[in-house]
């Protein structure tokens, strides 16, 4: 009985084979047929594998890059990427970040079903991102169990619906209507933006009234602008470096600045590696997602991807990536003046949030609000990380990590409480949290009951 | 063998996605799903033999012109939009 119960627990402490399960039973409760049930478990573990083999290009190309940084400059040097950092984690984090997931969207479904708050979190990869970064914190400082699962999937549900609410006062304003919130990782930055857009923006003109170059559209192309930005990074960092240390110690001889381009390639080459493996995952489970969440909470508010609202102001876009990018460079000397980990500007963070941001800075304030915005938010995403660094564990001295706003905010938050009051006070606080927000929505739905009754009286 | 709605969007993850299952359920609105289905991708990976009709948003219309067949939608949220350009599309 031993052997079978060991070969039972082998099996599920695979991450690819835990997917494959929960795939499978979301297609069973959607009394799917029999050749789309193979079909897509099989993809959602193929597209696993594939993250976690890409994890291997990743780090082979981002170890020389902090081996070079480190003797350049003398100090410490971080890329943020998601992708990266994610591949990275799932080797030793990969099963806690499979079940706190699937929870985690169990727990978004439930809470938006006992609050007002009826913001379902569709952006997948987030959602993923999000259940490995809370299983790194909770897992490195002693959590374990049904209790890790619980704690995560609790956090992890009540980002999936707070971050939405936040930002769709000015959701509104940009789309028109109430019937789609935007899900995201930065939803913190694009609600400050929206306020310093009041603040700042008194008769500033739309950004879209102005004349701006298309031409660095391309930059939407994830894969064209971490190729490019990676390539001038591994090259200046063998520069500084220099061309004896490279070639004696890490590129076997071969020429340093070629030796650099090939790595800054081969790193775009795994981030295009994951994004193909978390899409495959993510096509069997998301729309299983979508479809039990609309049944069991009615009234639901889709929570979607940013660039929906791109097409809504394509010039803050462009804009915003540019305040947000030298806020990012600014940030980057201070930190290194005050001698702290230096967070590397990443194109792909400073690119879709500061757009987002400056999207909506726009709707609230115009050119100033939109470049203003995305300015602060190049700022918050390059000071936060190194608060957050600390309470990731060992992948805390990995070369990439996560940089998103609501990403660092959440990991401080969770890292810090857990560290002052322990493990069990952490869930006692989010539990805490979930209970004011029923309370409140029991209060505002009693006072609109009593205004209408109120109103009837009169 | 159906013919393919393809939605494109810059990382084949998020808008595209989303789009995608617009698609299907205006196919299934207009009970054309034996004759059509939709997907996704992203720009990247996309080739103009993907798919019969593709869908983008106005933003990426600039980098996604050399498809054929191409939606192009002012909001990427508007179901009324995308409803109207696929009867066109499919001739209906």
């Amino acid at each position: 009985m031993n052997g079978i119960l060991k070969v039972f627990v082998d099996f599920l402490s695979q991450p690819a084979i835990i997917i494959g399960v929960i795939v499978l039973v979301g297609l069973l409760l959607q009394k799917k047929s029999v050749d789309v049930i193979i079909k897509s478990t099989l993809k959602a573990m193929v597209g696993f594998v594939v993250i976690q083999a890409a994890a291997g290009v990743i780090v082979g190309s981002l170890n020389p890059f902090g081996i070079m940084f480190q003797q350049g400059f003398h100090i410490s040097g971080v890329i943020p990427n998601n992708e990266a950092v994610v591949a990275m984690a799932l080797k030793e984090y990969g099963t806690p970040t499979a079940l706190i997931m699937t929870f985690g969207m169990i727990a978004n479904i439930f809470i938006a079903r006992v609050t007002k708050y009826k913001y379902i979190f569709l952006t997948g990869h987030i959602t993923l991102y999000l259940a490995c970064m809370i299983s790194v914190i909770l897992v490195s400082s002693g959590m374990t169990g049904i209790h890790l699962i619980f704690t995560g999937s609790l956090a992890l549900g009540l980002i999936m619906v707070i971050s939405p609410a936040i930002q769709q006062p000015f959701m509104k304003k940009i789309t028109g209507n109430d019937s789609v919130a935007l899900g995201h990782s930065g939803g913190a930055s694009y609600a400050l933006a929206g306020y310093i857009g009041k603040i700042v923006g008194k008769g500033s003109k739309s950004t879209e009234e102005m004349n701006v170059p298309k031409s660095l559209g391309f930059l939407r192309d994830s894969v064209v602008s971490i190729s490019l930005t990676m390539a001038i990074l591994y090259i200046i960092v063998a520069i500084a470096a220099g061309k004896e240390f490279v070639e004696t110690n890490i590129s076997s001889g071969n020429n340093f600045i070629v030796y650099a381009l090939i790595q800054a390639l081969t790193f775009s080459a795994g981030f295009i590696l994951i994004q193909n493996g978390v899409r495959l995952v993510l096509n069997e489970i998301v729309p299983a997602f979508k479809g039990i969440s609309s049944k069991l909470v009615p009234n639901s508010k889709p929570a979607l991807d940013c660039p929906i609202i791109f097409p809504y102001a394509p010039n803050a876009v462009i804009i915003g990536f540019i305040s947000s990018f030298v806020g990012g460079i600014v940030s980057m000397f201070v930190l290194g003046a005050m001698g702290l980990v230096i967070i590397i500007p990443g194109v792909v963070p400073h690119f879709f949030l500061g757009a987002t941001s400056a999207v909506f800075g726009n709707s609230t304030g115009g050119r100033r609000g939109a470049i203003v915005g995305s300015f602060v938010n190049g700022i918050i995403i390059s000071f936060l990380p190194v608060a957050l660094l600390p309470v990731l564990g060992n992948l805390g001295i990995a070369n990439s990590t996560f940089s998103d706003t609501d990403f660092a905010l959440s990991g401080i938050f969770l890292g810090k409480v857990q560290g002052f009051i322990g493990g069990v006070g952490l869930t006692g606080v989010l539990i805490g949290i979930l209970a004011i927000m029923v309370i409140w929505t029991v209060v505002t739905k009693n006072k609109k009951v009593d205004d209408s009754a109120q109103a009837e009286v009169d | 063998m159906k013919k393919i709605i393809m939605a494109v969007c810059g990382s084949g993850l998020g808008s595209s996605f989303m789009v995608e299952m617009n698609v299907t359920e205006i196919l299934k609105e207009l009970g054309v799903t034996d004759q059509y289905e939709g997907c996704h991708t992203s720009l990247a990976d996309v080739t103009g033999m993907d798919a019969d009709i593709f869908v983008t948003g106005l933003d990426l219309a600039d980098s996604a012109s050399h498809l054929p067949n191409l939606i192009v939608l002012n909001s990427l949220l508007d179901k009324d939009e995308l409803r109207e350009k696929i009867k066109e599309k499919i001739n209906l």
